[in-house]
């Protein structure tokens, strides 16, 4: 599966689109990270906890994607998003979407 | 009483170890994006040299967590009573979007060129300035990889 984001893939040519793909996860955080968290918010600097956490979820949603595209036939999503939305307190959305296409 | 002196030692180990924890970080990334200057990573969907053949492609995704330490946070919040430049935020956000493209670079190591990078930065937490919220970014770049033929390099 090639994952892209411009509309095309160099050196390969689309013979078919599937339309848009998606894939969304909704992560809520880890109250004893959290914890952690607020007391590296002391010092400033990364927050790797969260970084991981993001992490994970926006893989969680990048392999569903793929599975639905796989479903449809593609072998390549091209034109790939990426949005980040606070769904609630302490929750946030990551919402990856892109269009299905077959290469040759 | 007792408040007063926690918020004035928060806001001591704040000044320091920020300072620290910046200057830090500002090393890591100077160093970090000396070795990787020589791989190209534009915002253009088009490869600089279009004739060369593409041997493979690739997603790059990189992003970083950062949050500003009590100190700063503290003195935003009497900087939006005077306004002007936040100082303390423009470091952090800078800092924040150099470590995510170092990371982009990283996550496909090989690569030759990286093609159309974008940029997002969100909010995590309610705001700087409140109670509750953390007051930390997060920075995403994403970007396509691209990998030349061995032989025509």
């Amino acid at each position: 599966m090639i994952l892209t984001n411009v509309e095309h893939v160099p050196g390969k040519e689309i013979i078919e689109h599937f339309g848009i793909v998606t894939g969304s996860t909704v992560q809520a955080k880890h109250i004893g990270k959290d914890f952690m968290a607020a007391l590296k918010n002391i010092v400033g600097g990364e927050l790797k906890s969260y970084t991981d956490l993001l992490n994970d979820a926006r893989e969680t949603s990048i392999a569903r994607m793929v599975a639905e595209a796989e479903e449809k036939g593609a072998n390549a999503v091209i034109n790939i998003r990426f949005a980040t939305s606070a769904i609630a307190s302490g929750a946030s959305e990551l919402y990856v979407y892109g269009t299905a296409v077959k290469l040759r | 009483m007792e408040q007063v002196v926690l918020v004035l030692l928060l806001l001591g180990v704040g000044y320091f170890s920020g300072r620290i924890a910046e200057r830090r970080h500002y090393t890591f990334i100077a160093g970090r994006e000396a070795e990787l200057r020589h791989i190209p990573a534009h915002t253009l969907k088009y490869p600089m040299d279009r004739s060369r053949p593409v041997n493979d492609t690739g997603m790059a995704v990189g992003h970083i967590v950062v949050s500003q330490d009590y100190f700063k946070r503290f003195s935003a919040i009497l900087r939006t009573v005077a306004g002007g430049r936040m100082a303390g935020y423009e470091t952090l956000i800078d800092r924040g979007r150099r470590a995510a493209i170092i990371r982009m670079k990283e996550s496909c190591p090989g690569a030759d060129e990286f093609i159309n990078v974008r940029i997002e930065t969100s909010i995590i937490g309610n705001s700087g300035t409140s109670r509750n919220g953390l007051g930390a970014i997060e920075v995403l770049a994403c970007s396509t990889a691209l990998y030349y033929s061995e032989l025509l390099k």
